[in-house]
């Protein structure tokens, strides 16, 4: 029969070192989107340079970041370089990870907006003497990034959750990190765990809201 | 002074331009004329360099267009083109759209870049709409704020590509009307227009193009009157 018998102090105890832990959960998500965007818009540039090296590369990096998992990413920046005798702290290992699975991701979303940006933006642009890589920035870069601020902001989401696999590199000062120390102290696996979930489901809803009151700062047309 | 001599152009097994030679003088207002596919919008941008030439010369004050030492970002900068779609920067307001390229490619001041903004928006009639985002304005309205934007860099020639087709019929005075303002001000224009009354009454010259031929060119009373190429008697005749 049912016979366990919960015990939520023991969790709500450890909030205090969790809430730690997610604070450094959050950093990391937020630091790997921000570098993940800058890459995803390098790797969008590499694509339209027309260059067959770069369009190479960015390629690559692509199909690598989106069609394996990322558990794989995160195992080779930790332990899969050191066999050439690189070695990258899990915190670092953990944000390499990411960063290179979110722009992956970003660059293909980058690549369905600027399908949805017609070509005479460019035109017009380059018209007006513009070199290729100011009516990027100035005209298509901005439009693109509105239109794909949803799956920005889905993949922010996805950057918070997939923080939980640096456990797997030595990381232990995240929120998941924490909570499976906790877990090899207490035994109250349940509760630990439950707390946890809970922990990183108001994370991802104030992202969400954060993301919400961004688009109403940034978009006014 | 333009100067189009014998331009050759074709996109793959297509050729558009077959052989023009076409000079247009300071000053001059020409208006081309011809069915769809005759050739007359490619002629357009291949002038500013958007468009490459398979053979021929395009000259513009006497600089090679598609020469491999001109610096096209420079040589647009006295070429200003409006298109058919009014290609509105969505995301930036009317007065942030007409100063992003004077602060951008003539690296002006904001301050010095607004003024002239502000003068030209004015000027097309637009004066009181600079905080509004292209959305917000009617088709004829972004098409006057593109005409505003070209103004801005401080144009020697101005070209506009059926400038007209992509509008309500009854939006299409304004903007005719702005062309017209240009035209009295002295501005060298090459209008490539379905607009006959305008071609008639505002331009100098009218040019006739005919799958990739300039049939015909004249004077434009002398034009409407009295066509000389049975092409253009047939174009006339069925838009009459």
């Amino acid at each position: 029969m049912f016979s366990y018998t919960f015990q939520w102090n023991q969790a709500l105890n450890r909030l205090p070192q969790m809430l730690d832990g997610a604070w450094v959960t959050m950093q990391i998500a937020v630091l790997s989107m921000v570098l993940g965007v800058l890459f995803a818009i390098m790797l969008t540039g590499f694509r339209l340079s027309g260059n067959k090296i770069l369009s190479g590369f960015a390629t690559t990096w692509i199909e690598v970041a989106r069609n394996t998992p990322a558990l794989f990413q995160i195992y080779m920046a930790h332990f899969g370089v050191a066999s050439f005798g690189l070695y990258f702290s899990p915190i670092a290992s953990l944000l390499i990870g990411i960063t290179f699975n979110n722009a992956g991701y970003l660059a293909e979303n980058f690549r369905g907006a600027l399908k949805a940006i017609p070509d005479t933006q460019t035109r017009a642009a380059r018209s007006l003497g513009m070199t290729p890589i100011k009516a990027f920035g100035y005209v298509i870069l901005p439009q693109m990034l509105r239109i794909s601020f949803l799956p920005i902001s889905n993949q922010m989401v996805w950057a918070v959750l997939m923080t939980s696999l640096g456990v797997t590199v030595g990381m232990n000062t995240d929120l998941y990190g924490v909570t499976q120390d906790l877990n090899a102290l207490t035994f109250r696996t349940f509760e630990l765990f439950a707390l946890a979930a809970v922990i990183f489901y108001v994370i991802v809803k104030l992202i969400n809201f954060g993301a919400r009151l961004l688009a109403a700062r940034l978009f006014r047309y | 002074m333009i100067e189009i001599k014998e331009v050759y152009k074709s996109f793959g097994a297509l050729e558009v331009l077959k052989g023009i030679n076409l000079t247009v003088e300071k000053g001059e207002v020409l208006s081309v004329i011809g069915g769809s596919g005759s050739g007359k919008s490619t002629l357009l941008t291949c002038i500013n360099g958007l468009e490459r030439i398979n053979s021929g010369k395009i000259l513009v004050d006497e600089t090679e267009v598609h020469a491999k030492a001109t610096d096209l970002n420079i040589l647009r900068r006295k070429i200003g083109i409006v298109f058919q779609q009014f290609n509105a920067f969505p995301h930036l307001t009317v007065l942030e759209n007409v100063t992003l390229a004077p602060r951008k490619v003539l690296g002006m001041g904001k301050a010095e870049a607004e003024a002239i903004a502000e003068k030209q928006l004015s000027h097309v009639g637009l004066g009181d709409k600079l905080s509004v985002y292209p959305g917000r304005l009617s088709g004829g309205q972004q098409q006057r704020m593109s005409i505003a934007r070209a103004l801005a860099m401080s144009p020697s020639y101005m070209l506009f590509d059926e400038v007209t087709s992509a509008l309500d019929p009854q939006l299409v005075g304004e903007v005719l009307d702005t062309l017209k303002l240009l035209a009295d001000e002295g501005m060298t224009m090459i209008c490539v227009t379905h607009e006959m009354t305008f071609a008639r009454d505002v331009s100098n010259r009218v040019a006739f193009f005919h799958k990739g031929i300039m049939a015909e060119i004249a004077p434009s009373q002398a034009f409407f009157n009295t066509p000389q190429h049975p092409e253009t008697q047939a174009f006339l005749s069925n838009i009459r």
